[in-house]
């Protein structure tokens, strides 16, 4: 065995509240299916056919049920861990240490891509890599997200990643957060790579390819909860780190009992004919100075970074939004599910996508929309620019335009929602108006709404529904 | 001998069984010519022929394709030849020692003359059926083809040309089941260039072969013996599809495969697999650690205080040579010369500037301004063909041959694992052709060759080796001593005594 997967399905969402307030986000629908079943897909399609699932109790439950989980048909062992949140992506990783036979993959919940899978994989295993990502150039989400007046400039906190000159060795990485007064780059790597490119404009895509010495180091440092917030900058850092020198502890506060990654790295047998072969070769990775290749450094971190084709994680509504409209494109399925009711006269674009068991009545105009399962569409129901959940009913004359509205909400007659964001079980009313409104159980959410409140046209209508 | 022509009367005989045996099953016709070289490989060591060892490869599956009667009939008569085979050899063993080694060359030849046309070390890409067999024979195998890449040049056309840029493990399953990872890793890192040259190429894939072994399980009802040979028949088709199989590892891949079949049927699993793991590490031990050894001994005499070497391109037993004999405190200096694309001087420059030796680099355009200054050429070898002829690295025949013209002594070192039983006196009929696209450069921001497919008159060729002739050899340095370089065969011979 190579390789064994692991999917975590663990993650709460804490960047989209109002959509996952009802629905976990590993089952939240893009495109009709399950986030989760896009990446049990990408891996099923590269050949794997076991994955190990870290999930919760209510995700797993959700699993069983949704008929889109039971096409993937690989074998997943589903491990369930505690809700509350507290356990970080290693915290899981150490959890399922006993099942970890060989190198695995991890992959997120939310990854939502076409990726050549073999390009990182290759990367890991040309180079006996101890750590390979994949990175693709950030998305600007220029679609207006609902319930948000104008485009909010969220300060996100941005990555630096530094790369040799191949682009394909990770050099450095640090986030805007962890960096106080500047950037500063050690000598070390300096000396043993005096050009490095350093870019900012990446966006994490949370694949990892970790040796199994990996998850045993993590195994007994039990300091370490987040892979990408604290292992991947770990080991990159380690990468350049003296190995004779056990007295300089730099951030993290290492137990000398506790068995480093060098000396797990390097109890492998055969070493000596691997040193020979090495020794043997004519190649370098590197060029200009006496070292050999690799500088003799045993823990190598690489980076494979995309800037063509499609690539998402799914961790904040305009994301969310974006892959709903992307995401179809990715397989070859009909866009009307064959148990579908759909009268005559309705004007489907064809950017969308119908759901299963939906009705959808006479003189209703569907476009670049998603409507999920079990949805009931009246008459003269105009739907643009729309994501709409299962089990939402629309009364007629609606008109609903870059909306997202969770599952079994309902709308009222006549309403008119432009921008807006309906949560789950959420009904508006009949002639209601909303426009960049969240209309969600959460009161105190709109204390700052008030003020968007001020400015925008409102109806009287309007507070009567926020009353809600 | 009298015994080696009833053995040929023997085999002619079976050859006529089994034709016709085809000819009534209407077959797709592997051919008469098929027939005998698996003969030879099941005899085991007797014969010497490198050819026939990679074409049963190809064979076995074919009879594989045979009706379940006939195949079974096959084997069984196969394995009754084989026993009766092994004992005649034991018995042979005790008696005869002398009239054997001379006989053998000539029981081969014939036996080889109806094979002549499909030796395996020339392959024909350009001849649709011997391409579709491949293919045929890797569907089976279930390895993924490697499709050729770009215009290839028409005099090297019926050789494969495949892209650094589309490897094989596109094609391939993530977890690899089919294939051991130790391997996919391996195919890798040949096919980047991550592992190259000829010993690194030998170690890294002995090494593989190494985890293979430990992680091998016998299935029910089959014998260890039998059944890893054919385990490692896929792995090695796979290998050849990532990069095209050296001398060197030929050869150790034949000595694997001999020491696989040699273990007795009644050896328990895990003391077989150690004997085998023992074996590997002991062919390394001798044939390459302590064969650089012994060359560096010999060539430390050759070398003189005051001496100019030349080397060219990066051997690793050149390498080793010189530095050794920098550390037996010798005073020399030593001119590199380097040449496109591969650059590899810049490596072996690093690595003895390293030690401390005092080097001048130089590309081959400037050999004959720098031969004058030059007391002595030092090359290494890819392989050693059996006449006598040096295969090495492209470049090589021209650095010798220029040397010749300036009457500097041309000395060759080769470890004699790299021998190798094939005859070719030019470069065209059996080469390796590199990514075309290597040859292409950046300078200033601007690839003027960056559309070189479109030019319909233009083709890049990118050779990866090229055979030198004897005469512009002085002398070869192996392990077994310094000999002239037609003194090949009889090294050839002498091993083959020994096995």
């Amino acid at each position: 065995m190579e390789l064994q997967a692991v999917l975590m399905a663990a993650g709460g969402g804490s960047r989209m509240p109002d959509l996952t307030y009802n629905t976990p986000k590993p089952m939240l629908p893009v495109g009709n299916k399950p986030l989760m079943w896009y990446p049990l897909n990408l891996l099923e399609r590269v050949g794997f056919e076991e994955v190990i699932v870290i999930t919760t109790k209510e995700v797993h439950k959700m699993m069983s049920t949704d008929p889109k989980m039971k096409d993937v048909k690989m074998k997943l062992d589903v491990v369930c861990i505690q809700e509350d949140g507290d356990m970080g992506t290693a915290d899981a990783l150490r959890h399922i240490q006993q099942k970890i036979k060989t190198d695995v993959l991890v992959v997120s919940c939310d990854l939502i891509t076409d990726v050549a899978l073999h390009e990182v994989v290759d990367l890991f295993r040309a180079h006996n890599a101890t750590l390979a990502m994949l990175m693709s150039k950030a998305h600007e989400f220029t679609d207006t997200v609902p319930g948000q007046k104008g485009k909010k400039k969220t300060a996100e906190q941005r990555d630096f990643v530094g790369v040799d000159q191949s682009g394909k060795r990770l050099l450095f990485m640090a986030n805007e957060a962890d960096l106080e007064d500047g950037l500063s780059i050690r000598k070390s790597i300096m000396r043993k790579h005096p050009r490095m490119h350093i870019k900012t404009g990446l966006e994490d895509a949370h694949l990892y390819c970790l040796k199994k010495a990996v998850v045993d180091f993590l195994a007994d440092n039990k300091s370490i909860s987040s892979i990408r917030g604290e292992l991947v900058p770990y080991l990159v850092r380690k990468q350049f780190s003296k190995t004779t020198n056990s007295p300089k502890i730099k951030d993290d506060a290492e137990d000398q009992n506790q068995k480093t990654i060098d000396e797990l790295l390097i109890s492998s047998r055969d070493e000596p004919l691997l040193q020979l072969a090495q020794e043997r070769s004519c190649w370098n990775d590197h060029r200009g100075d006496m070292s050999e290749a690799y500088h003799g450094g045993k823990l190598r971190c690489y980076v494979h970074i995309i800037d063509q084709g499609l690539c998402y994680r799914v961790n904040t509504l305009a994301a969310y939004i974006e892959a709903n409209r992307l995401a179809p494109k990715l397989f070859e399925e009909p866009a009307v599910h064959p148990s579908a009711v759909i009268s005559e006269r309705c004007q489907m674009g064809s950017d969308s996508i119908i759901g299963a068991l939906c009705q959808v009545a006479d003189k209703t105009s569907i476009k670049r929309s998603t409507i999920g399962n079990s949805t009931t569409v009246k008459e003269k129901v105009k739907v643009t620019n729309s994501i709409i959940m299962h089990g939402v009913t629309i009364e007629e004359g609606c008109n609903i335009q870059g909306c997202v509205i969770c599952s079994n909400a309902v709308i009222g007659r006549g309403a008119d929602l432009k921008y807006c964001l309906v949560g789950s079980g959420q009904q508006i009313e009949p002639e209601g108006e909303g426009h960049y409104h969240k209309h969600t159980k959460n009161i105190v959410r709109f204390i700052p709404l008030i003020f968007f409140l001020l400015t925008a046209i409102v109806n009287t209508n309007d507070l009567l529904t926020l009353s809600y | 001998t009298k015994e080696e022509k009833q053995r040929l009367r023997k085999e002619k005989k079976h050859q006529k069984k089994i034709k016709e045996k085809k000819d009534d099953k209407e077959e797709k016709p592997v051919g008469a010519a098929s027939q005998p070289p698996t003969q030879p490989s099941q005899k085991g060591d007797l014969a010497p022929a490198p050819a026939p060892v990679p074409v049963p490869a190809s064979e076995t599956p074919a009879l594989a394709d045979k009706p379940a009667k006939s195949k079974a009939d096959l084997k069984a008569e196969r394995r009754a030849r084989q026993e009766s085979e092994r004992a005649s050899k034991q018995g042979k063993k005790g008696d005869v020692g002398q009239p054997v080694p001379t006989s053998k060359p000539k029981a081969p030849p014939s036996e080889l003359q109806p094979v002549v046309k499909r030796l395996p070390e020339h392959v024909q890409v350009d001849n649709p059926d011997v391409l579709k067999k491949l293919a045929k024979k890797l569907e089976r195998q279930q390895i993924p083809l490697r499709s050729d890449y770009g215009y290839k040049v028409s005099l090297f056309s019926h050789l494969h040309q495949y892209s650094r840029k589309a490897p094989l493990t596109q094609q391939l399953g993530i977890p690899s089941t089919v294939i051991h990872p130790a391997i996919v890793r391996l195919g890798l890192q040949y096919s980047q260039g991550i592992v190259a040259g000829s010993n690194a190429r030998s170690v890294a894939l002995l090494h593989a072969f190494k985890q293979v072994i430990r992680d091998y399980t016998t299935p029910p009802n089959e014998e260890l013996s039998r059944d890893l040979v054919n385990k490692l028949k896929p792995y090695i088709s796979f290998l050849n599809q990532c990069r095209p199989l050296s001398a060197s590892m030929g050869n150790a891949i034949k000595y694997i495969k001999k020491e696989i079949s040699n273990i007795p049927s009644q050896c328990k699993e895990e003391e077989a697999k150690s004997k085998l793991l023992s074996c590997i590490e002991c062919y390394i031990n001798e044939k390459i650690i302590l064969a650089a050894k012994a060359i560096a001994k010999y060539s430390i005499e050759k070398i003189s205080d005051g001496d100019v070497i030349l080397v060219y391109g990066c051997s690793s037993l050149v390498n080793h040579i010189l530095c050794e004999a920098f550390e037996k405190k010798r005073k020399f200096r030593v001119i590199v010369v380097d040449s496109r694309p591969r650059l590899e001087g810049r490596e072996a420059l690093r690595r003895l500037v390293q030690r401390g030796i005092s080097c001048t680099y130089v590309l081959i355009s400037a050999v004959s301004y720098i031969l004058p200054e030059v007391s002595k050429v030092f090359l290494g070898a890819h392989a050693l063909l059996a006449n006598g002829y040096v295969m090495s690295r492209v470049g090589t025949s021209q650095i010798a041959l220029v040397a010749k013209a300036f009457n500097v002594p041309v000395l060759v070192c080769c470890e004699t694992y790299k021998f190798c039983e094939r005859v070719q006196t030019d470069s065209f009929v059996s080469n390796e052709l590199d990514d075309p696209d290597e040859l292409i450069v950046t300078r200033k921001g601007k690839t003027q060759l960056e559309h070189w497919q479109e030019v319909p008159s233009l083709g890049l060729l990118n050779l990866v080796y090229d055979v030198t002739p004897p005469d512009f050899v002085d002398l070869v340095i192996t392990d077994l001593g310094m000999i002239p370089c037609t003194s090949v065969p009889v090294v050839l011979r002498v091993k083959n005594v020994d096995q």
